[in-house]
């Protein structure tokens, strides 16, 4: 059962609000973060690569 | 030297690892997704309150989950330290890079939701308390792997390096766990433990098992996205990687 009478009462916490919504939140934040790092990082990676591939004459398996 | 099974050759193998663990990667989000969201609501909204904490307690959905895995995500960087440093396999060094911000950024919510919620608790945001303390080492350990990554530049060096490193700060490890029970501290025992009981009353116990398996999807899920990239990044100069970037995907 939820345990609120009103929205208001619960975004007030009680008197917590602030420490309960800005732990939540601060934890969102960080990991979202930490899903889009990697995935940032890979596509600026493929990027390079295929800028690379194209600019380069390919020779084989090892490429430098 | 021990013998490992066919499977585990072939896992180890950096584009077999890639082309295996992206068909995880949508069930692991989904997983996540799904278990964090209803432990968010359930915690949040529908847990009894604390009779001496009040609301604050309800930080514990975060903390605690963030704790767990900051904790066994130091396992999991030691472990593959070990793995790489005695069986030198490039793998482990990849999954070791890509665990040490991971295992940081945990420890950060661990201690910040910690913080937030010492102060209606405590009466204060930090104290030089034994647990608090060691965690804090722990942050720092994590960020020295990830500086030592940054201060070579050769790969090798570097994997070697970040290794050691791991495993000699598994030594904090036990004392974390162990600091509220050896010293007096203000933080609270722990409240799950794999001998007893929890402490706590079964709803709020429930969606704090939720958000555990949450967190855990989650940390499976980033660590292996971290690991590909970073297979993407060593094997670059390799036929499949050029292959891959020419396709886009």
């Amino acid at each position: 059962m939820f345990q609120f009478e009103s929205l208001a009462a619960f975004i007030a916490m009680g008197g917590h609000g602030p420490y309960v919504w800005i732990s939540y939140a601060v934890t969102l934040l960080t990991l979202i973060w930490l899903v889009i790092a990697p995935i940032r990082g890979r596509r600026r990676l493929l990027k390079n690569l295929s800028h690379q591939s194209r600019s380069a004459v390919p020779s084989g398996e090892e490429r430098s | 030297m021990a013998r490992f099974p066919e499977w585990f050759h072939r896992l180890g193998a950096p584009k077999t690892f890639y082309s295996m663990t992206g068909k995880w990667l949508p069930w692991l989000a989904g997983a996540a997704a799904i278990l964090l969201c209803v432990g968010t609501v359930w915690g949040l909204g529908f847990a009894p309150q604390d009779a001496k904490q009040g609301n604050s307690f309800r930080i514990i959905y975060i903390h605690v989950p963030a704790a767990f895995l900051a904790l066994a995500g130091y396992y999991v960087m030691a472990v593959a330290g070990a793995v790489g440093l005695i069986w030198k396999m490039k793998l482990a060094h990849m999954v070791l890079k890509a665990a040490a911000p991971l295992g940081a950024a945990l420890t950060f919510v661990a201690l910040f939701t910690g913080a937030l919620w010492g102060k209606p608790t405590w009466g204060t945001y930090w104290v030089w308390d034994a647990r608090i303390t060691s965690m804090l080492v722990l942050f720092f350990l994590y960020l020295g792997v990830i500086a030592l990554h940054y201060a070579y530049s050769s790969t090798e060096a570097a994997s070697k390096a970040s290794a050691v490193l791991a495993l000699v700060g598994t030594a904090n490890i036990p004392i974390i766990y162990k600091s509220v029970d050896w010293w007096y501290t203000l933080h609270q025992p722990a409240t799950i433990k794999l001998t007893q009981a929890p402490s706590m009353h079964p709803d709020m116990f429930k969606p704090l098992l939720v958000m555990i398996a949450g967190f855990y999807c989650f940390y499976a899920l980033v660590l292996l996205m971290g690991t590909r990239t970073e297979i993407l990044h060593r094997e670059r100069r390799t036929r499949w990687v050029a292959d891959l970037a020419k396709t886009g995907y």
